[in-house]
């Protein structure tokens, strides 16, 4: 759900993808030359749209807002697709096969009420107003100060987040595929500069909804397929129970299937999690934090040709958010009960910290055995299957949670479907790289360049260092993707930037567009001052982890509590500083928040549509959808 | 997207029905031959045959509505 974020959260995914590279094993899948067509095929075609699009790219409103011209569909498209990359759906299949369908509510509670949210109440002043970005509208409420602030913020954490993206997906080609590293990065980047460098905002977002299309022709046959190989959804649920029960857990086994029932104590459920850090902490904080203030998806809306298509992409996107659990936790869940060895017994998946304890040297045998034997143990691996890693047996290597969807792959899919299922992996990374890259320039060019260093250029320089500005960030990004690999340690915090900044972040906005007391000086200081409290806990806990204890209210917090706790506490802090600041300094004029603040802002006239096109019509059904699945898996 | 440009469900339903015809044709051969992968599952499903054909139809339809020059 939040891109590089969540996966951590719940699996340890990208954080702990270097250890993946510590396996020396054999690839997952081996490609037939019709999958090398078809992945070759993806690359023509997103070469074809970048230059197709640059013909129609030349003015600076169409190479960094895509001639604000899509239309509600594919602005909505684009919106979810920006944040469903490879590790999401990777890294949640994971989370599933660990926690079962409780990790659906990163895309149920911790979405959709956000993307209604956004597109019902925050929609019309971002809109309105005609910012280009995020930071923009900053500059409009509070002033130049917080923009830079915001600006600079948003600048780095996209570029290094691009970069640990790539690097991300250069590991999982590598150990699903068996490419070299320098392959994947360079072939990536060099097609991302490409297209995006061409095409603007506009072929990013066409790529984009290209990559949903192929995200689902490609994943959506694993569930399909598991489904009737388990016996429907009454057989998944049977013979999840039987192996459940087989294994030494704290928790019930039918707690897989509840979202809701067993979170009334931590203990309870299998995340380790409570219904308020959910609801509060990723319900209310992370999520509003990233669905509406993060200019990654922020921007895609942006570029809708009108209000009503502005205020209908958020909400037509939440359909298609709700329904991505089925390509993604189901393939988790039927992967706990239809993975098999080689020699047809059941297949057990284990975390990254095993597979690096069991790490195998160039001979075959192991570097530590001890070590592997150790991490083992707390694992519920068969005796069997613990002595043959042991000894290193021929087709004993040890898979993690996190290759259960691409194991699913190879295991449903032959030549050509094989290469489908591969293409949307790598869709799915580029994609990443294009928005972090694409909004990276916009924010580099509306709220850096031209405010700070040359403000009285024409528009077709401001195009020329759009462009220059996405070259560059490639090259930066790449920079990023090898110092990750070179130092490991920096994944963490490149990966911790986005919790540090999302809550101050959504703090200074919901008082800025809400509240039109907050002054100038507060947006600013609040901001700020989140922004050091916030790092302030995070090196805290960093360097001390006892201090977990003590952020995250419970000696038992796992570190998901803590990334949720302390975006709370962070979100509370910027709250006093701006109420505060704004009690005790000089509100501006009303007039002058026209545009900007709810209650100041006569919002224009939309045509008089039919109920069945109005976006209050389908946010309730939404609304009833998401209240239904609740319910329903309660 | 709006406006006189190629529509990005032409680019789409381009893509789709060459990777469906590509399945389409690799699952018939695969059914006639008798010719399956070693290690996949569920082979007697023929889903290349399926999923091709579904890919197809779908690609040919946003190609076929979607075609640049089209009146709306």
């Amino acid at each position: 759900m939040f891109g590089l974020l969540t996966a951590p959260i719940a699996s340890g995914f990208p954080g702990s993808l270097p250890a993946m590279l510590l396996f020396n094993t054999e690839p997952l899948a081996h490609l037939r030359s019709l999958d090398v067509v078809v992945i070759c095929l993806y690359f023509a075609m997103v070469l074809w749209i970048g230059f197709y699009l640059k013909g129609r790219t030349n003015t600076s409103e169409e190479f960094f807002m895509a001639g604000r011209e899509m239309t509600a569909w594919i602005a909505g498209l684009s919106f979810v697709s920006a944040n469903l990359g490879s590790l999401e759906l990777m890294g949640w299949a994971g989370s599933a096969y660990q926690y079962g369908i409780l990790a659906t509510h990163w895309y149920w509670i911790g979405a959709i009420p956000a993307m209604l949210f956004l597109g019902l109440m925050m929609m019309p002043f971002y809109y309105v107003c005609k910012t280009h970005s995020v930071p923009g509208y900053l500059n409009l409420r509070y002033g130049e100060h917080a923009r830079s602030v915001a600006a600079f913020a948003f600048a780095v954490e996209m570029i290094l987040m691009s970069g640990v993206n790539m690097f991300a997906m250069a590991v999982v080609m590598k150990v699903v595929l068996g490419w070299d590293l320098n392959f994947s990065i360079i072939v990536s980047s060099l097609a991302v500069a490409a297209y995006v460098g061409l095409g603007g905002l506009r072929s990013a977002i066409f790529n984009e909804v290209l990559q949903f299309v192929l995200i689902w022709g490609g994943a959506l046959l694993v569930p399909i397929l598991g489904l009737i190989q388990a016996g429907g959804v009454s057989g998944l649920k049977t013979k999840i129970m039987q192996n459940l029960q087989t294994m030494s857990s704290t928790v019930a086994p039918d707690s897989y299937f509840h979202l809701w029932r067993d979170t009334g104590t931590f203990a309870a459920n299998p995340m380790g999690v409570h219904w308020t850090g959910i609801v509060f902490g990723l319900g209310f904080v992370i999520s509003f934090g990233y669905w509406t203030t993060d200019f990654l998806v922020v921007q895609r809306v942006l570029a809708a040709h009108n209000l009503r298509a502005a205020r209908m992409a958020p909400i037509i996107g939440s359909f298609f958010k709700m329904a991505v659990p089925f390509i993604v936790i189901l393939p988790g869940l039927l992967g706990l009960v239809l993975l098999q060895n080689p020699d047809g017994s059941h297949r057990q998946l284990v975390g990254e910290d095993v597979t690096a304890a069991c790490t195998r040297a160039t001979a075959g045998g192991l570097e530590n055995s001890g070590a592997c034997s150790a991490a083992m143990a707390k694992t519920n691996l068969s005796a069997d299957v613990q002595q043959k890693v042991l000894s290193g047996a021929p087709d004993s290597e040890l898979h993690t949670y996190n290759q259960a969807l691409p194991l699913m792959m190879v295991r449903y899919m032959g030549p050509g479907l094989l290469g489908l299922g591969i293409t949307a992996l790598i869709a799915g990374f580029m994609s990443g790289m294009a928005g972090n890259v694409s909004a990276f320039s916009t924010v580099w060019t509306y709220d850096i360049y031209k405010p700070l260093i040359h403000k009285t250029g024409s528009d077709s320089h401001y195009v020329m260092v759009g462009r220059l500005s996405i070259i560059t960030g490639v090259i930066v990004s790449i920079g990023a993707a090898y110092l990750v690999q070179q130092f490991h340690g920096i994944m963490d915090y490149v990966q911790a930037l986005f919790s540090i900044f999302v809550a101050p972040l959504l703090a200074t906005i919901l008082f800025g567009m809400f509240w039109k007391r907050a002054t100038r000086l507060a947006g600013f200081l609040g901001l700020l001052t989140g922004i050091i409290f916030s790092a302030s806990l995070f090196m805290w806990v960093k360097f001390n982890p006892a201090a977990l204890a003590t952020v995250a209210l419970s000696p038992d917090a796992k570190p998901m509590a803590e990334n949720v706790f302390r975006a709370l506490w962070a979100f509370l802090f910027t709250a006093i500083v701006i109420m505060v600041t704004s009690a005790i300094t000089k509100p501006r004029p009303v007039t002058e928040l026209e545009g900007l603040v709810y209650g100041a802002t006569k919002l224009p006239a939309e045509e008089p549509a039919p109920w069945f096109k109005r976006e209050w019509t389908w946010a309730i059904v939404a609304v009833v959808i998401f209240a239904a699945l609740n319910i329903i898996f309660w | 997207m709006r406006g006189s440009g190629i529509p990005i469900w032409f680019f789409i339903g381009v893509l789709l029905t060459i990777y469906g015809a590509m399945i389409l044709v690799y699952g018939v051969a695969e059914w006639t031959t008798g010719n399956y992968p070693a290690g996949v599952q569920l082979t007697q499903l023929h889903t290349p045959v399926w999923w091709g054909g579904l890919l197809t139809a779908l690609g040919l339809l946003y190609v076929v509505k979607f075609r640049p020059g089209r009146s709306k």
